[in-house]
């Protein structure tokens, strides 16, 4: 007797994941000021942005009459205004970076330059929002709001001037070419500054009526490093300079200024205080820049996932129509399919696919992040100042005493809660210092690791959506602008601080204690998501954590062939690739992480409900897809920094220390039968001629080793099924529906 | 006394037009596949009527604008997030079933009863403003019927413009054969006026206008009432979508002077 199977096919997704399914994944269903900054960011990118890509207008970098008409775009579609506080028209109330980078995401998913122009005055406000005082964050907010009807000012723009000429300011910010001095100094009167700088790569210019400078002193009478605001009606010097003749991000203006200005000495941000005759700004460069690109790098990470999000349609429907017309006939698999037929293809843009998510569900997590330590650093700078705490030095002594407590929170806050002292962890929960502790310790990781991974990465995996495309990739018909998106991804891995930066700056803070002990409940937690969920690849990630974890504290006291630390400053070539394995580990957890938060919230949603299980398994599949990328990488990684610092054996004396011997063998085969059949698996045995193997030498031995191969194996192991989980990935793409064309001109 | 407009507009969502729109039939009766899933837009010929009404309620003082929506409320609601920033207006939403196999006067009762049930409207200075048909088909029975059951007499369908004139009346021109139109005088309301395309662009977003609306729209999507509106009970001889239209090139946004430069273009060819 036959038996026919009457298991229904697998739910797969049937659309490309809409809305409502991303407010879930992102986390802002409950937040309609920010869906409507969404839809009316869409509308400007898909419409003004879209077309003047679409006519060509970005196949050159001097700075046109329709660029500038964006702008106009910008402030009647309301970006221009998302930052602005709701007393200055805007509309979102508190922190704004998730705000901002929807905002990317929805400029970039069209034109990354756009993005960038759009975002370049956030930037140049960014060190006043930051640290300046009350007034001028009132000052700069008002002129910069976008004109209402029958308003009559100037509207301004900004841009933020820190990159200098050769061999001044780049990566390092420690070689300040700008220079304040004082131009007058009237007894009783306010100091007037004259400003001196010549920037590099200045973007913004063409529009910029103020720029926030960065400037050191070259007056005695100033103390140090400050940013400054020079307005382009200074007297003095404000010159634009000469345009960049760059090759990416072409919709936004970049210039070589030479700005030579006198203000006044209110114009310091953050303002100054007047000791023993030296005007002492209250924050130094540095001071300003981490608060600055701490809230700002996250946007540029988002806009490079969302190119590669964006790329996902073009290419499917490159790839299925590709074979029609001439003689194929419809219905037949090589019409309604194309190059889908083909597994490597299909394949290729799951990885792509993957990518994008990852990133996207990282950058999101990050700029939610950065809204919550907006709210709990300043929480905690009144705590401070109700305790007489003063200075960033008394700061920091007061919150190293408390590591101790903030781990024994972090241990609470991850036991289940009818085995905890619930009493003490609320105490622990409602401390804000502790609260700062942790919001600082995972934004000091997250956001160095959101720029370096999302545009890295994101620039490969954009390389190779383009090359999906064949021959029409790269060029400029290609639907989704493609060949300009991948191009444009380099420079966000550059401008705001290039990989190097990133790298340098997560070597710090990716040992601080707190993080680390985060780490340690983050594998319990995905060790506990893998038992209900085996299919996310969860597993497979908590050991590559692990793996990580044990590297890092290898490498910390370890030592090289030569007896010299690894784990230093100097040695970026230990601690650079570790930043790069914990930014795969970061993205591909908060991945897993979102798309629970879907299976949990998309039931509560009629429309997303529909097709919800399709959906789920899907981009489950992507995770797992992504997380045996991601434990790959970091496999690959830790062994070669763990193996390549030894010198290898060589066949010397010392080398062939733990050598069998022939003639030990034999005599050993009395009392260990078989073992002469396995010597030579365990270790390298030397004949009774003296006579080795044919290779570089026996093979490596160090202290550690054991527990690295166990790690290691146990890493390897854990990819079971994430090429099954890739296999049905790719076949969804076979059959999800897309539109009929882009929503956007070509 | 007061003399200005009480404004209705029905509108209902519809797929984004660019999506692929494929007819399957299920146990609910007909409907599109993934209809749910795929992204929605007001009816654009709704949307028409939606703009020329805030545009009558700014020019004639002490007018109002309400848009009575019977769809999916968590469809509606998206498509809120884009409506609500164009003008302002107050939602009267119905939680139900929206597409082009529901039956019409089905829908058109659940509206008429909803705009009935509307507290503070006057219906002696009711305008009912709708598509006068739609983009998920193309009958144009809904809103003459909803007109109907409200009792309101004075029907106009193809609605390009609307002038109020010094005595008040409403010069309404009417689309005919050819590009010309019909001219008419209504002395007053109510009256219908399914619009065509009317002579207003879409206007830009404006997030201060979204905000205000949102703070009525939300609390009217919370308490839409579940309305029964079926597609089961109605047999369909023949369902196809109209192919020569898919053929066509699908763009958005394209400036009129490029679509005005290829029609001419075309002509000429
Ligand atoms: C289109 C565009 C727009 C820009 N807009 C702005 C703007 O608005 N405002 C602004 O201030 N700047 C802007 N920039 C400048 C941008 O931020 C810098 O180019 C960037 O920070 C890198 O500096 P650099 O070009 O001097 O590179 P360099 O400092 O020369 O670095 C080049 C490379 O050298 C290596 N390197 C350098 N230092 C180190 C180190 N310490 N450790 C390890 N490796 C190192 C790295 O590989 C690095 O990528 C813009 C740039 C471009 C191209």
């Amino acid at each position: 007797m036959s038996t026919t199977s009457l298991e229904a096919a697998p739910e797969t997704l049937r659309t490309l994941p809409g809305d409502d399914v991303r407010q879930i994944l992102w986390r802002f269903a409950d937040r309609f000021d920010l869906q409507m900054i969404v839809q009316s960011t869409r509308a400007v990118a898909r419409g003004p942005v879209a077309r003047l890509v679409a006519e060509g207008g970005r196949n050159s970098h001097e700075w046109t009459d329709g660029k500038n008409k964006l702008f106009q775009a910008y402030d009647e579609g309301g970006i221009t205004g998302v930052f602005l506080e709701p007393e200055f028209g805007g509309i979102v109330e508190g922190p704004k970076n998730l705000a901002l980078a929807l905002v990317a995401w929805e400029l970039a998913w069209v034109d990354a330059g756009a993005a960038t122009s759009s975002l370049a005055s956030n930037l140049a406000y960014a060190p006043i929002n930051e640290r300046g005082t009350e007034e001028q964050k009132r000052e700069y907010m008002q002129k910069q709001a976008p004109l209402q009807p029958g308003e009559k000012r100037k509207q301004f723009r900004g841009s933020f001037a820190l990159t200098e000429p050769l061999p001044y300011v780049g990566v390092d910010t420690g070689t300040v070419g700008g220079k304040l001095r004082v131009a007058e100094w009237q007894e009783g009167k306010e100091p007037i500054l004259q400003v001196d700088k010549r920037g590099r790569f200045i973007t913004n210019m063409d529009v910029a009526n103020f720029v926030t400078v960065a400037v050191d002193s070259d007056d005695e009478r100033i103390k140090g490093s400050c940013m400054i605001i020079v307005e382009d009606t200074d007297p003095g010097t404000f010159d634009k300079g000469a345009p960049t003749l760059k090759l990416v991000h072409q919709l936004s203006s970049t210039r070589d200024p030479v700005l030579n200005l006198k203000v006044p000495a209110s114009r310091i941000i953050g303002g100054y205080t007047i000791q023993d005759g030296l005007i002492v700004p209250n924050y130094s460069l540095s001071d300003v820049l981490e608060a600055v690109f701490r809230r700002t790098r996250v946007t540029v990470g988002i806009m490079t996932s969302a190119k590669l999000l964006s790329a996902i349609e073009p290419v499917i429907r490159y790839q299925r129509t590709r074979a029609r017309g001439g003689a194929s006939t419809p219905d037949t698999p090589k019409y309604d399919l194309g190059i889908q037929q083909k597994e490597d293809a299909r394949h290729r843009l799951v990885d792509v696919w993957a990518s994008g998510e990852a990133g996207a569900s990282f950058g999101f997590e990050v700029a939610r992040i950065i809204d919550a330590f907006d709210i709990v650093e300043k929480e905690k700078e009144k705590v401070l100042e109700e305790q007489g705490v003063k200075g960033a030095r008394s700061q920091l002594r007061v919150m190293r005493k408390l590591t101790d407590e903030v781990l024994e929170y972090l241990d609470l806050k991850y036991s289940p809660e009818d085995k905890r002292d619930q009493a003490r962890y609320q105490e622990l929960e409602n401390n804000t210092l502790i609260q700062y502790a942790v919001t600082e310790a995972i934004a000091n990781v997250y956001t160095p690791a959101v720029k370096l991974w999302n545009t890295s990465q994101g620039a490969i995996m954009m390389r190779e959506a383009v090359s999906l495309m064949g021959g029409y990739g790269i060029t400029e018909d290609c639907p989704g602008f493609l060949c300009q998106k991948w191009f444009d991804a380099q420079l966000e891995a550059t401008y705001e601080g290039p990989e190097a930066v990133q790298r340098r700056q997560m070597s710090v803070t990716m040992i601080n204690p707190v993080f680390i002990a985060l780490m340690k409940h983050w594998i319990k937690e995905l060790r506990g998501i893998a038992a209900r969920k085996p299919e996310t690849g969860a597993c497979n990630l908590a050991t590559a954590m692990q793996l990580w974890l044990w590297v890092i504290d290898y490498l910390q006291v370890g030592k090289d062939a030569d007896g010299g630390k690894l784990y230093t400053n100097q040695r970026q070539g230990v601690t650079f690739p570790l930043a790069d394995a914990l930014s795969w580990l970061l993205t591909s957890r908060q991945q897993i992480l979102d798309v629970l938060e879907l299976e949990e919230k998309g039931p509560n949603n009629p429309v997303v409900a529909e097709g919800l299980e399709g959906t789920v398994a899907f981009l489950t599949d992507l995770c797992h897809v992504q997380a045996a990328r991601s434990s790959g990488e970091v496999g690959r990684i830790c062994a070669e920094l763990v193996f390549g610092y030894n010198r290898h054996p060589a066949w010397d004396a010392e080398g062939c220390k733990t050598c069998f011997n022939e003639d030990e063998l034999d005599e050993l085969e009395s009392v260990i039968p078989g073992i002469g059949s396995v010597a030579d698996s365990v270790s390298d045995v030397i004949s009774k001629d003296g006579t080795h193997p044919v290779k570089a030498g026996p093979c490596a031995r160090f202290d550690g080793l054991k527990t690295f191969t166990k790690y290691r194996i146990k890493l390897d192991g854990c990819l079971t099924g994430s090429r099954l989980a890739k296999d049905r990935a790719s076949d969804a793409l076979m059959h999800v529906m897309i539109p009929e064309a882009l929503d956007y001109p070509q | 006394m007061s003399t200005g407009f009480h404004i209705v507009v029905c509108a209902g969502i519809v797929p984004d037009p660019l999506q692929t729109l494929e007819p399957v039939s299920g146990p609910q009766g007909w409907a599109l596949k993934n209809e749910m899933m795929l992204p929605a837009c007001l009816d654009p010929w709704a949307s028409h009527a939606l703009f020329e009404a805030a545009n009558l309620a700014k020019n004639v003082s002490d007018s109002k604008v309400w848009l009575v929506t019977l769809g999916p409320k968590a469809k509606v609601q998206q498509v809120m997030m884009t409506m609500a920033q164009k003008v302002p207006f107050e939602l009267v939403a119905l939680d139900g079933a929206a597409n082009g196999f529901t039956d019409a006067a089905e829908t058109a009762a659940a509206l008429a009863n909803a705009i009935e049930g509307i507290a503070g409207l006057d219906k002696s200075r009711l305008l009912l403003f709708g598509g006068w048909e739609s983009a998920s088909r193309g009958a144009g029975a809904t809103l003459q019927i909803v007109g109907e059951r409200l009792g309101i007499t004075e029907q106009f369908q193809g609605v390009d413009q609307i002038t109020i004139k010094d005595n008040g009346a409403m010069e309404i021109l009417e689309r005919v054969e050819g590009g010309s139109h019909q001219v008419s005088e209504c002395s007053s309301a109510p009256a219908v006026l399914g619009w065509a395309t009317g002579n207003l662009p879409e206007p830009p977003n404006n997030s201060q206008i979204g905000m205000q609306n949102m703070r009525l729209i939300m609390p009217a999507l919370q308490k839409a009432p579940a309305t029964k509106i079926g597609t089961a009970d109605i047999a369909y001889k023949g369902i196809e979508l109209p192919k020569q239209q898919r053929n066509t090139r699908i763009v958005k946004d394209v400036p009129v002077e490029e679509i005005a430069r290829e029609i001419v273009d075309w002509l000429r060819g």
